[in-house]
């Protein structure tokens, strides 16, 4: 019994996973880049759902998608002030930025929110609901029912909108699609900006299961994000679900029933196995670099 | 005057490849740009897309300058071009892919688009759910054309279309751009294979290291001495 509830919470954090990992693998994906700046969104959009809620009283659900907005505009933001103009730049050069980015970001959030730890307010309340004798909180569930929501939503959007498909199209030859009239800037913009509010999203559950807020909050599920987007095979979408909700699990599994300390060391060391074994990742595609 | 290039200079750095470059295209013609490998057709169809810029010059469509137009708006303007090497989208259905191609043009039109593109290629209406990846070379490039046509295009520009294909597909291919153009199309054909383009074009330009050296009726121009030495093969 208690190895389903280990499975159900290795699911639900593994979900927090994929929801952040979705966010470094669509803009892998588009702009060639690992945006190491995108765990620390994940922060910000924490701080303003503390804030709406502790300041201005305003509804968790209200919180989430004014947080969502934020994060939305300010990956655009990072985007067209650190990112763009090194479009035909070295991905050393790129890197070296985001990484920047991400201190800027921490250090910005350092100055003004202090480095002092929040409580943050579980979105959802505290409560739990027993399920043939397992108590499963209210965060578990409503993060598990938003990573499903936000797969079928990803799902229908790059498959099915005009929007969606030109994303992809931008993904795999920009040139090309920008002859079919297709604006590059946009569409790559547009990616940020999904995936920096999938970040806020991501961060509010987060919290709302651990909840201390503080300035370095988004750097490790950042990391560990990243990895399962790597795991699932970056630039893929199901990759990424997949690599979040594998990586949450055995997580889950390695402090239940190997050890607390060594749980994140256990979780590296998979990673690093499975690239060896397949170094596109579960789902990736060997990538051909294009000249 | 569909489109109408004056004097454009293109560089690379400081690798000038394409020097004071003007050409014009009319109403229901083709037009080819020949020469050899490296001479600069492809920058000069990059450069009328919007992809690269020229020094000075113009490019006028349509009566309009579009030398500093961006390339959707240019293509909203019906100008496009199916380029080098084909580049569909590989990951994409066929369908996807000729979705693309109407990016500019409103949704609902896409259902009678597509079926007069199937009319043209009719392999393409089997394989409609097929990753363009499982496409043969020749069938690729009856998708890049077909995707460029979903814009209903006022002047399209075709960037070596018969590139590695075996001979009775370029054959066919050729058979297909006269067809476009005998039901009004207007065509900018540039080609390696000088002696297919010059036979259904009505005029040729000949390209040398980045100038044009010659130009005249494409027939003229399958009968010039220097022509046929260079790129007809004596
Ligand atoms: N991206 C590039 N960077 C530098 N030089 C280039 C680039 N693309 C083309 N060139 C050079 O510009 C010249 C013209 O190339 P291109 O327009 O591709 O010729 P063509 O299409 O006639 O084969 C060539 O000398 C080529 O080496
Ligand atoms: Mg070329």
């Amino acid at each position: 019994m208690t190895f389903i509830l280990y499975l159900i919470n290795g699911v639900s954090l593994g979900g927090i996973y994929a929801i952040i990992a979705l966010g470094y693998t669509m803009v892998y994906g588009i702009a060639k880049m690992l945006n190491f700046a995108h765990g620390d969104i994940i922060m910000v959009g924490a701080y303003v759902c503390f804030f709406a809620a502790a300041s201005f009283g305003i509804p968790p659900v209200i919180g989430v998608l004014l947080a969502a907005c934020v994060c939305a505009a300010l990956g655009v933001i990072i985007e067209a002030f650190a990112y763009k103009p090194l479009r035909q730049a070295a991905s050393l050069a790129v890197l070296i930025t985001a990484i920047g980015v991400s201190y800027l970001l921490q250090n910005a959030a350092l100055l003004l929110w202090k480095s002092n730890p929040r409580v943050f307010t579980s979105i959802v309340g505290t409560g739990a609901v027993r399920i043939w004798g397992l108590s499963i909180t209210y965060v578990t569930i409503t993060t598990i029912l938003a990573c499903i929501a936000i797969m079928i939503c990803l799902t229908v959007f790059t498959g099915k909108t005009k929007m969606g498909k030109a994303m992809r199209a931008c993904a795999e030859d920009k040139n090309a699609a920008s002859l079919m009239g297709i604006n590059v800037n946009v569409t790559i913009s547009l990616t940020f900006a999904i995936g920096s509010a999938l970040a806020a999203v991501a961060g509010a559950l987060l919290c709302s299961a651990y909840p201390t807020l503080s300035p370095t909050t988004g750097s490790m599920p950042g990391i560990k994000a990243f990895t399962a987007a790597v795991f699932g095979g970056i630039g893929s979408v199901p990759g990424a679900m997949l690599g979040g909700v594998l990586l949450g699990i055995i997580e889950i599994f390695a402090k239940a029933y190997i050890s607390t300390q060594l749980s994140d060391a256990i979780v590296f060391a998979v990673l690093i196995v499975v690239l060896l074994v397949k170094p596109a990742g579960l789902l990736g595609r060997q990538v051909h670099e294009k000249v | 005057m569909v489109l109408k290039v004056e004097n454009i200079n293109v560089y690379y750095g400081a690798i000038h490849a394409v020097k004071d470059v003007s050409f014009h295209v009319d109403e229901g013609e083709i037009v080819t740009l020949i020469g050899a490998n490296g001479a600069g057709k492809s920058t000069i169809l990059k450069t009328i897309s919007g992809l690269l810029r020229s020094r000075g010059g113009s490019i006028a469509f349509m009566g309009k300058n579009i030398s500093s137009a961006p390339t959707n708006v240019i293509v909203r303007d019906g100008l496009i071009q199916a380029p080098e090497g084909r580049a569909v989208f590989l990951q994409m259905t066929v369908e996807e892919n000729l979705e693309m191609g109407a990016f500019t043009r409103p949704k609902s039109g896409n259902h009678a688009r597509m079926e007069r593109v199937f009319a043209l290629f009719p392999r393409l209406k089997e394989r409609r759910r097929q990753p363009a990846g499982t496409l043969s070379g020749g069938e690729q490039q009856m998708l890049a054309m077909g995707r460029a046509l979903m814009s209903e295009p006022r002047l399209f520009m075709m960037d070596e279309p018969s590139m590695g294909l075996a001979p009775i597909l370029v054959d066919q291919i050729f058979e297909i751009i006269g067809d476009l153009n005998r039901l009004g199309g207007t065509i900018l054909l540039v080609e390696q294979n000088a002696r297919m383009a010059l036979s259904i074009a009505a005029r040729g330009y000949v390209l040398e290291t980045g100038r044009i050296i010659k130009s005249a009726p494409a027939a003229d121009l399958l009968e010039d001495d220097d022509v046929k030495k260079a790129y007809l093969g004596g």
